[in-house]
């Protein structure tokens, strides 16, 4: 079937089979690979997206489902060259190692800041605690978040 | 075709200065090609089938519907590998595809090409495998007295002990002084720890494109290119040159990624169709599509002198290595020559035993056996203290290795092991008061899944202290190569295979290349197999400490050649870097038989403040300091991040990481229900990072990834016990055990 996304402000169509994610229509179909696909069932957060302007695995999401409707991904953070206050914090901030969770963690962070501008540690880490990271510990991605928050 | 591809222009700092890291900001914007990302025109999706059985002897395979289905472009068996039919990174005791029997559950059977993953996947199905189900060897204890898996004994005949019980992948016995000296007191326990799994969150991937000339070019994610070649090249029948192996992006790795996953998978499907083929596995397949850490049941019994000086210690070590033996003789001996600790022990006898089973592969994960016996030790430690009523602490102050001192391998401590230095430090770290009840059930064990006031929560304090080698050991020859060229205009490009898996090691390449060159403007060509040397594997805690000495070495011998010329002509020098020699141990005795066998030791101490809901059997780990040794920080920011996550992992296997077995079958290949650390598990972790540089390191160096995974579920579960008095023997902890 043939879709049409709106993908970070701009129109994009593919044609998908009806069973394939969000995640791979957007990685294989629509061109936005910044989406990653660590587990592919929800529970690690790599891939997320909004959806509509609500944060969203994008695993979880049939592409058809998303057929007229507007997906922001990790590509439409920064503008050009320039970093999203998050994405600087988290260079910044040493919170990148494999990075293979870091698109997901920044999506999932822009989100938290826009709802809640100064969020205290818990609230930290319990909004990021769908977010998997294997190589970090979490420690220098909550100076991170932290740091955005300022 | 991939982002890493191109030579990037990369400003950094030097040596030892705070800076980003130079693939961040591709990484937060979601441009990093990692090898899951990769594509080329034409290109076909592969897919593999596995097996469903622990154990079984082939019957047959019929492919007839399968190669008929939609989008099918290839399938094929054992019958159509190339070349050589086993592989292994350092036995060939496994498979390409299996041929005849099935020894561990996910074993590839067949691989399929197609246009889409789905329909990939669809044929797979349709593949028809006829099986004889056998029955398993699954108990690693029982190994030894069961039915040959391998009875041709692949890893007999290295010069290891011999050991003629069925499925013994190595044996080492090491016997230190006299092993039957009497403490004033003793104490004695039996230890386990379940399976972990690597878990990296970059499932395996890679894309083969052939050349049109026959040959292979593999894009993938992995630790070691040259040794990946090595292993590919014979199953494809082709030369070296032929197979050109590039590194795509690695989404971590821990080890898992040091055997071969879709290499030859891969090359094969797109030689045979002439169209470049991608694998990506799914999470489920990526718990088969790895070796993992060895499960281990370990007996150990310490004595001691009244006043706490260590007489003698003795340990039995089984390692369950699974179906085939990747790097299980190595495993192996790291747990024994680990198994003592950081602390002075005149006497000791140490028996160290791998087994094959039909449970799923073990290798390498982040510790390399010293994980195991550290656990083991350390349980030993806290309960000799108790029995002589000395503070946990002092009697490893008291037993403390230091330099000139002796491993039970007799190998005298020539470099760098401040032990007593990181104890005193980390002891000193002042945790946080315990927090007052009532509070936000966030803060209380099992967070938000609590459903009490906090009544039964308990407070303990635990403390570890663990060591492992540094890089390859026993007379490997361990080497890595880096090429640099310098240029007319004063710039520079590197050149070395080292993997970048996470790391960071391609900012250490430059920070050194920077400092040794004197000029910011470096280039970091790609890592692949071709025009560069091997680096050896991102593995052992060696790649910093070894890409630093070659790139060092070349850099010096590309400034004196242009010296020599005395002009600004291109100059471009190759030059390989080696650590001090090791030497294998006696098989007999487990002694040195040269002057040292491991050529670095690296530790760290930690002290662990946990919580336990006690009426629950809930936990929370609220607070962890630690001290390590790190020779010389060359990015002190990444350092921290390594003793951090490598922390984290060791939380994991304290509290939460197992696979799930049942007859060698895995129960639990998913997320949902094998559990890695969240944001709301990992406490704050306060590091101290002590230089004491090694003295045959390049600057210093020493690798700091595994000392921290090595000793935090050790220092987690001392805590546990000391909340709730109970034994804890075995790791993960269940709630069972520590329900009071």
């Amino acid at each position: 079937m043939r879709i049409t996304v709106r993908v970070n402000g701009e129109e994009r169509q593919a044609d998908c089979w009806e069973g394939e994610s969000l995640l791979y229509a957007l990685r294989e179909q629509l061109g936005f690979p910044g989406s990653k696909n660590a587990c592919e069932q929800g529970e690690c957060g790599s891939c997320s997206v909004l959806l509509d302007g609500t944060l969203v695995c994008a695993c979880l999401v049939l592409a058809a489902q998303a057929d007229g409707h507007d997906v922001a991904t990790v590509e439409g953070l920064a503008a050009g060259e320039e970093l999203h206050p998050v994405q600087q914090a988290f260079v910044d901030a040493g919170a990148v190692q494999c990075g293979f969770c870091t698109p997901g963690l920044v999506v999932a962070t822009a989100d938290l800041l826009r709802q809640k501008p100064s969020p205290t540690d818990d609230e930290i880490r319990e909004a990021l605690s769908g977010n998997l990271c294997r190589c970090t510990g979490y420690a220098k991605i909550f100076d991170a978040v932290r740091a955005a928050a300022q | 075709m991939t982002q890493t591809a191109a030579p990037r222009r990369l400003q950094v700092g030097k040596i030892g200065e705070l800076v980003p890291r130079l693939d961040a900001p591709p990484k937060v914007k979601g441009e990093f090609a990692y090898a899951s990302d990769l594509s080329a025109p034409g290109m076909l999706w592969g897919h593999t089938l596995r097996s469903p059985h622990a154990h079984a002897r082939i019957l047959s395979i019929d492919i007839s519907d399968a190669v008929t289905m939609p989008g099918v472009h290839a399938v094929m068996t054992h019958d159509d590998v190339p070349g050589e039919k086993r592989y292994g990174l350092e036995f060939a005791d496994q498979p390409v595809l299996a041929i005849e029997r099935v020894l561990y559950y996910g074993e590839p059977v067949a691989i399929v090409a197609a246009d889409h993953p789905e329909q990939a996947r669809r044929a797979a199905e349709r593949i028809r495998v006829e099986y004889e189900p056998l029955e398993p060897v699954a108990d690693m204890e029982r190994a030894t007295g069961q039915a040959d898996l391998h009875p041709e004994r692949p890893t007999q005949g290295h010069g290891y002990r011999q050991d003629d019980r069925p499925n013994v992948v190595r044996t080492l016995v090491i016997r230190h002084g006299d092993p039957d000296t009497e403490g004033d007191v003793s104490v004695n326990g039996v230890y386990e720890l379940g399976i972990q799994d690597q878990a990296f969150l970059g499932p395996e991937s890679g894309l083969a494109v052939p050349d049109g000339e026959g040959g292979i070019d593999i894009y993938v994610a992995t630790q070691w290119l040259h040794v990946d070649r090595g292993q590919i090249a014979p199953c494809l029948d082709l030369p070296l040159e032929q197979v050109r192996v590039h590194l795509g992006g690695v989404g971590g790795a821990f080890g898992g990624r040091e055997d071969l996953s879709m290499q030859i998978h891969g090359a094969m499907l797109a030689l045979h169709t002439n169209r470049p083929v991608k694998f990506v596995y799914n999470r489920e397949e990526s718990f088969t599509g790895h070796v993992h850490r060895h499960p281990a049941r370990i007996w150990a019994e310490h004595r001691a002198t009244k006043e706490g000086r260590l007489v003698s210690v003795r340990m039995r070590i089984l390692l369950d290595g699974g179906a085939y033996a990747s790097s299980s003789t190595a495993v192996c001996s790291n747990a024994a020559s680990f198994a003592l600790g950081p602390y002075d022990v005149p006497n000791a006898l140490i028996e160290s035993t791998a087994v094959y089973t039909n449970n799923p592969p073990c290798g390498a994960m982040r510790g390399f056996g010293a994980v195991q016996t550290c656990f083991a030790g350390e349980a030993q430690m806290d309960k000799l203290a108790a029995a002589l009523a000395i503070d946990p602490v002092e009697l490893r102050l008291l037993n403390a290795l230091a330099p000139g001192d002796s491993l039970p391998t007799g190998q005298v401590i020539a470099g760098s092991l401040p032990i007593a230095e990181l104890i005193r430090a980390a002891a000193a770290l002042e945790p946080p008061p315990a927090e007052e009840l009532p509070r936000d059930p966030l803060r209380l064990p099992g967070g938000a899944g609590n459903t009490t006031h906090g009544e039964g929560v308990r407070r303990g304090v635990g403390f570890a202290v663990g060591f492992k080698n540094i890089a390859y050991s026993e007379g490997f020859d361990d080497c890595c190569a880096a090429r640099v060229r310098l240029f007319e205009d004063g710039s520079a490009e590197v050149h070395c295979a080292a993997a970048e898996v996470g790391q960071g090691v391609s900012g250490v390449i430059l920070q050194v290349a920077r400092t040794e060159l004197g000029v910011d403007d470096v280039r970091l060509a790609p890592p692949g197999t071709a025009g560069v040397g091997s680096s050896g594997s991102a593995s052992a805690s060696r790649m910093t400490w070894m890409a630093a000495g070659a790139v060092r070495d070349a850099c010096r011998a590309a400034l004196e050649e242009r010296d020599r010329r005395g002009d600004r002509s291109e100059v471009d020098v190759e030059r390989i870097y080696r650590h001090l020699p090791t030497t294998p141990l006696d098989p007999e005795t487990g002694q040195l038989t040269g002057e040292r066998a491991h050529v670095a030791l690296a530790a760290c101490a930690m002290k662990v403040v946990a919580e336990v809901d006690v009426e629950l059997g809930l936990t929370r780990v609220v607070w962890i300091g630690a001290a390590q040794d790190i020779g010389k920080a060359i990015n002190p920011q990444q350092v921290e991040g390594q003793i951090e996550g490598g922390t984290a992992q060791g939380l994991g296997l304290a509290l939460m990481e197992e696979i799930q077995t049942r007859d060698g079958l895995i129960t639990n290949a998913s997320f949902t229900d094998y559990l890695i650390p969240t944001a709301l598990d990992m406490p704050p972790v306060e590091s101290v990072l002590i230089e004491d540089p090694e003295p045959d390191a390049p600057y210093g160096v020493k690798g700091v990834g595994e000392p921290p995974t090595v000793v935090s579920t050790a220092a987690i579960a001392s805590a546990l016990r000391a909340a709730t008095g109970r034994e804890l023997t075995r790791v993960p902890v269940r709630p069972d055990d520590i329900c009071l």
